[in-house]
């Protein structure tokens, strides 16, 4: 990550704080939207960012995964039937049954990854071609089951949906606790502790998983090793690494971080399922791994701002009525909502400089 | 024994005949394939497969209503795997075709409402018809240019840039459909145009049945699309660009414009998926019609091996599914949802080719589709 594009981030997200700022500022103290915004970036970066990571996983090993969409769709969806299943069929209480959901995101994200690492790497399947296909399939199996258990008659839920076990709980709590004290953290004004640190487990895991993925990768001979396999393959099978299994225990990796992902839109933003909910979520991480040159703190920083654009959206709600009239066009959501799209398009035409690929992205490897 | 039939190579019908049987032989087994995984679905969920299969075939060839149902299916799913297939014979993946198509439904629908107003006249049905579709495919067409140029030009990958234009096409499409180009009859709540005009709408073919003529025009469509590849220079450009850029590029072929246009005219078949709905079909466009159509036609791509014939039994057999899938439901309480599990378990096998012909154990043949290349560095 050069200079430069880290400069380019921060001056979006200043731009788009600033636009909420210009607008909500007479009703509102600026320093409460800000740490709003900031709050909502940080949370609705979360997918985002555990999607770019996975990708990274994916492609520093040599396998492009598109299907990321589609294991945090088919995540999302069995992470919340078994968080449902845990509650109402077999009683376990809230706290149980979300643990399960959670931990069966991860799961089947890398159970579908293992689909697409056995279609890339042993049938050598065109690495596009593939992903579409797992996006295609998660698409119709949750479509599909969602509307089997649920909304039929004689299914296992009697065709109501039942009541949702509730939502992962934020952790704001027990992080003023650590810091020693109910008041203020770090000694930051409560305002800010409060807001913009009161995330819930899977947002907090996916900064700490950034961090994490950036020792693995630079700094471990696994880290190494996955490299060297999406680099130069041949170089990396001469000493005696073998090329394909570090793929395929990457790809599933990657998988689970999409699972996690997934978690996140049933198990910790809303307490529900529906068909589709990804919403392109998945090929945004692609384009913020894109950005991100392939390493997760610039893939974060990217993450950070289709957060932030997002959160553009979210803020400017509640300050609809005071739009000055020749910035009218911000009044309409539809338009609005546009902004993390082009952002997408933008950044991929390498306006704000070119970025490489591993050498070996996409290739299959053979002996 | 293979070898010995291949030394004295067959002529003439046989010839196509020989090549159509082994075009065929993956997709068919494919399709058999997703059949059975999906009856083992259907089992799980503690339906009756046959029962389910049966109510689906009847729903979807049983009658001359229900062939008239799956033609009016049929003919969007043709437009639109055109595209997808003629982008692929560029090296090109449009998963844009949805947006494509909901941009020129827009269009064709715009101009079938409002332009009589406009004008203060009422055109003829010679002139309206052709104007409105015409508009359809050239919204396509200038939507899709977008990310062919970023491709060409700037290095963007085409892959991303259309999924992301998709997102922008429906936000845009439900703007308009909400506020300006919003149906202003008082019991309307829907996101939808208003109708259009009498004059603008493509008649149907025999009284009492759906199918109109905008299927026999996919047919021709379909043959055109196969004359461009195979008959013409340009044709044969776009094919060498997707086969090897590089020798394209030796070869002198201005190869940005052979991306441009191919993507650009990809666009032109997508949107012109939505002007037939619309004034075929539909009569104005609604919001969520589109929903969906941009993977179908990836997946009717790839089943029909990206050539226009191919791509004209994939729909129909697709349009079937779709169509018959109704009846299904209503015999069987199988959802139709049914349908894209088992279009995508299709997909898989097609996809990989290498599973069919490791389960049924054919050898492989030395032409491999060549579909795509990573994100263009």
């Amino acid at each position: 990550m050069d200079w430069r594009r880290f400069s380019f981030i921060g001056l979006i997200i200043v731009i788009l704080f600033g636009v909420v700022v210009l607008i909500g500022g007479e009703q509102v103290s600026p320093l409460i939207i800000i740490s709003s915004m900031l709050a909502t970036t940080i949370t609705v970066a979360t997918p985002l960012t555990l999607g770019a990571l996975s990708g990274i996983f994916c492609e520093r090993a040599g396998v492009v995964n598109i299907g990321i969409e589609g294991m945090m769709l088919a995540a999302a969806f069995f992470g919340w039937l078994a968080s449902i299943y845990m509650n109402t069929i077999f009683e376990f209480n809230a706290a149980i049954s979300l643990t399960v959901g959670v931990v069966m995101a991860i799961v089947s994200g890398g159970i579908f990854a293992l689909l697409h690492a056995w279609l890339s790497i042993a049938f050598k399947v065109d690495q596009i071609i593939g992903g579409t296909v797992i996006n295609i399939l998660a698409v119709g199996i949750t479509g599909f089951l969602n509307r089997q258990l649920f909304f039929e008659k004689g299914s296992i839920f009697g065709g109501n949906v039942p009541h949702a076990p509730g939502l992962l709980p934020s952790l704001s709590k027990s992080l003023t606790f650590l810091c020693g004290g109910e008041q203020g953290c770090f000694g930051l004004p409560d305002l800010i502790s409060g807001s913009v640190f009161d995330q819930k487990p899977v947002a907090i895991s996916a900064i700490v998983l950034v961090a994490v993925s950036h020792y693995v990768l630079f700094n471990t001979r696994w880290g190494l090793r996955t490299r060297a396999v999406g680099e130069h393959p041949k170089a990396a099978d001469t000493v005696g690494i073998n090329v394909n299994r570090m793929r395929y225990i990457n790809v599933v990796i990657g998988g689970m971080f999409a699972g996690l992902a997934g978690a996140y839109f049933t198990l910790e933003s809303v307490p529900s399922f529906e068909p589709l909910m990804t919403n392109g979520r998945g090929f945004i991480s692609l384009a913020a791994m894109i950005f991100g040159n392939w390493t997760p703190f610039g893939a974060w920083a990217a993450a950070l701002v289709f957060g932030a654009s997002q959160a553009l959206q979210i803020n400017l709600q509640f300050f609809r009525e005071s739009i000055p009239p020749n910035w009218a066009f911000l009044q309409q959501s539809y338009v609005v909502g546009l902004a993390p799209y082009i952002l997408t398009m933008l950044i991929l035409t390498g306006i704000i400089g070119k970025t490489t690929p591993p050498a070996a992205d996409g290739q299959p490897y053979e002996k | 024994m293979q070898s010995a039939e291949e030394k004295q190579a067959p002529q003439g019908w046989k010839r196509i005949g020989r090549a159509i049987m082994d075009a065929a032989l993956v997709p068919v087994l494919a399709i058999f394939s997703a059949i059975i995984v999906g009856g083992v679905v259907i089992a799980v969920v503690g339906g009756n497969p046959f029962a389910a299969y049966l109510g689906l075939i009847q729903g979807a060839y049983g009658s001359t209503k229900a062939w008239s149902e799956t033609f009016v299916w049929a003919t969007p799913y043709i437009f639109a795997g055109l595209a997808v297939a003629l982008a692929f014979k560029g090296g090109l993946f449009n998963i844009g075709a949805e947006g494509q198509l909901a941009f020129g439904a827009v269009a064709t629908a715009w101009v079938g409402y409002a332009l009589p107003g406009m004008l203060g006249v009422e055109l003829p049905a010679i002139l309206h018809i052709p104007l409105a579709i015409g508009a359809g495919m050239l919204a396509g067409f200038l939507w899709a240019a977008i990310p062919g140029a970023l491709r060409a030009y700037a290095g963007g990958s085409e892959v991303i840039n259309t999924i992301m234009m998709n997102y922008i096409a429906l936000n845009i499409t439900s703007f308009l459909l909400n506020g300006p180009m919003k149906d202003n009859n008082p019991l309307n709540v829907i996101a939808r145009t208003p109708e259009i005009a009498e004059g603008a709408r493509i008649p149907v073919i025999f009284d009492g049945l759906r199918v109109h003529w905008g299927f026999p025009l996919a047919l021709i469509v379909a043959f055109l699309v196969w004359y461009l590849l195979w008959k013409t220079t340009f044709g044969f450009e776009i094919r060498t660009v997707g086969a090897n850029p590089d020798a394209a590029k030796y070869a002198g072929i201005n190869y940005k414009r052979v991306i441009v246009l191919t993507m650009a005219l990809s666009g032109l078949l997508a949107g012109l998926a939505g002007a037939v709905e619309v004034t075929g079909l539909n009569y104005r466009h609604e919001l969520g019609f589109s929903i969906g159509y941009g993977y179908d036609a990836i997946a009717i791509a790839l089943l029909g091996r990206t050539h226009p014939l191919g791509v004209v039994l994939a729909s129909i057999l697709f349009a079937g599914m779709r169509n018959g899938a109704t009846r299904m439901q209503f015999l069987t309480q199988i959802p139709v949802d049914i349908i894209s599990v088992i279009q995508a378990l299709i997909l898989l096998f097609v996809a990989a080719d290498a599973i069919v012909r490791y389960i049924y154990r054919i050898k492989a043949k030395e032409d491999r589709l060549v579909l795509t290349r990573g994100w263009g560095g």
